[in-house]
């Protein structure tokens, strides 16, 4: 087998410790809001990202409106973008049809391990490799993951809140996305606006505060930036 | 929801999702991203997982509650003590759920 696959699956190991538990517990969320094994399993393949997904189980277990679900997931995911474009240079040889099963394959995580390698080595067609190695076995761990949570799932009892696992874990995800003041103010901004507009009909006040919290933080680092700098 | 619209809606889901994964990879050497919409994307994660928690936390029945009957406003905050010293999604899920059920069990009605 080609040694720098085998290299970037070795890489994704240590972050496994992370990936392991978190689809697990998205596998329990899904059954916990009335998902079918099935279904459970379907999405996981399909999505294949954990943060949208957990945001969906919580606002199915509100029962918000299909367009609300699927507006906040795409949002949630607009992050995918920037890793695509930092990726490509590093796929630019490949064919649309090679592209595509690496671009599905493409993780927080499997982004972070493969970019901080191809920073140390110079080789041109080790970086696909190492990068197809990596987002495989994270790909894999992800979904055996969600497997043993979706079975896990079903002896869980709704009487244990387990709904409020949805809320602590973007908590955590939330804190490593603060990086500076700016991304403070689009979180302080997102998330007050959030419960002002908490009344709105049809849960639109979600999306509204994702993106006046967006621009929040833009204008605060517009502010903090010279303009002659900024770029 | 029904079982068809479910599956419809993973798909919608999907589809998307697999497009912001695709699109610039694909794009590459014909369009770059502008770097307007760099300095945007910069902001999503924080300000959209804020908006999921916040309310979450101050409006547990569907209305606003800052009161210390609110246990998971109570739970969610010693939650983000957790996170913010960890960034460990799995320890702020385990300490905020437990309090959670401490709270109920030792106060609940």
């Amino acid at each position: 087998m080609n040694k720098d696959f085998l290299a970037g699956a070795r890489g994704a190991l240590p972050i496994l410790i992370g990936v392991i538990p978190f689809a697990t517990i998205t596998g329990v969320a899904a059954v916990s809001v009335g998902l079918t094994f099935f279904e459970t399993m379907g999405m996981s393949v399909i999505v294949f990202a954990g943060a949208s997904q957990l945001a969906v189980f919580q606002l199915m277990s509100v029962g918000s409106p299909w367009i609300i679900m699927v507006l906040t997931a795409w949002v949630i995911n607009l992050r995918f973008t920037m890793y695509s474009a930092a990726l490509a240079p590093y796929l630019q040889k490949l064919s649309a049809w090679q592209k595509a099963p690496l671009a599905y394959m493409l993780s927080d995580q499997a982004f972070g391990i493969s970019l901080s390698h191809f920073t140390v080595t110079k080789e041109e067609v080790s970086h696909r490799w190492y990068y197809f190695g990596t987002a495989l076995t994270i790909w894999i761990a992800w979904q055996i993951s969600a497997v043993i949570g979706a079975l896990l799932g079903a002896l869980v009892p709704a009487s244990w809140g387990f709904d409020f696992a949805f809320p602590l874990s973007f908590m955590a995800l939330m804190f490593a996305a603060l990086r500076d003041r700016p991304t403070v103010v689009a979180a302080l901004a997102g998330g007050i606006i959030a419960v002002l507009a908490k009344g709105l009909p049809y849960n639109t006040g979600l999306v509204l505060a994702i993106f006046l919290g967006i621009s929040a933080g833009y204008l605060a680092e517009s502010l903090k930036t010279p303009q002659g700098a900024a770029q | 929801m029904n079982a068809s619209s479910t599956w419809l809606l993973f798909l919608v889901i999907g589809m998307g999702t697999f497009i912001l994964r695709y699109l610039f990879i694909y794009l590459f050497g014909k369009i770059e991203m502008p770097n307007w919409l760099r300095r945007v994307l910069r902001f999503v994660p924080a300000a959209a997982l804020a908006a999921l928690v916040f309310p979450a936390l101050t409006h547990p029945t569907g209305h606003l509650d800052f009161s210390l009957n609110n246990f998971r406003l109570l739970a969610g905050l010693s939650g983000a003590i957790v996170a913010w010293k960890t960034r460990n999604v799995l320890l702020t899920i385990l300490v905020g759920l437990m309090l959670l059920w401490i709270l109920n069990a030792a106060f609940g009605v």
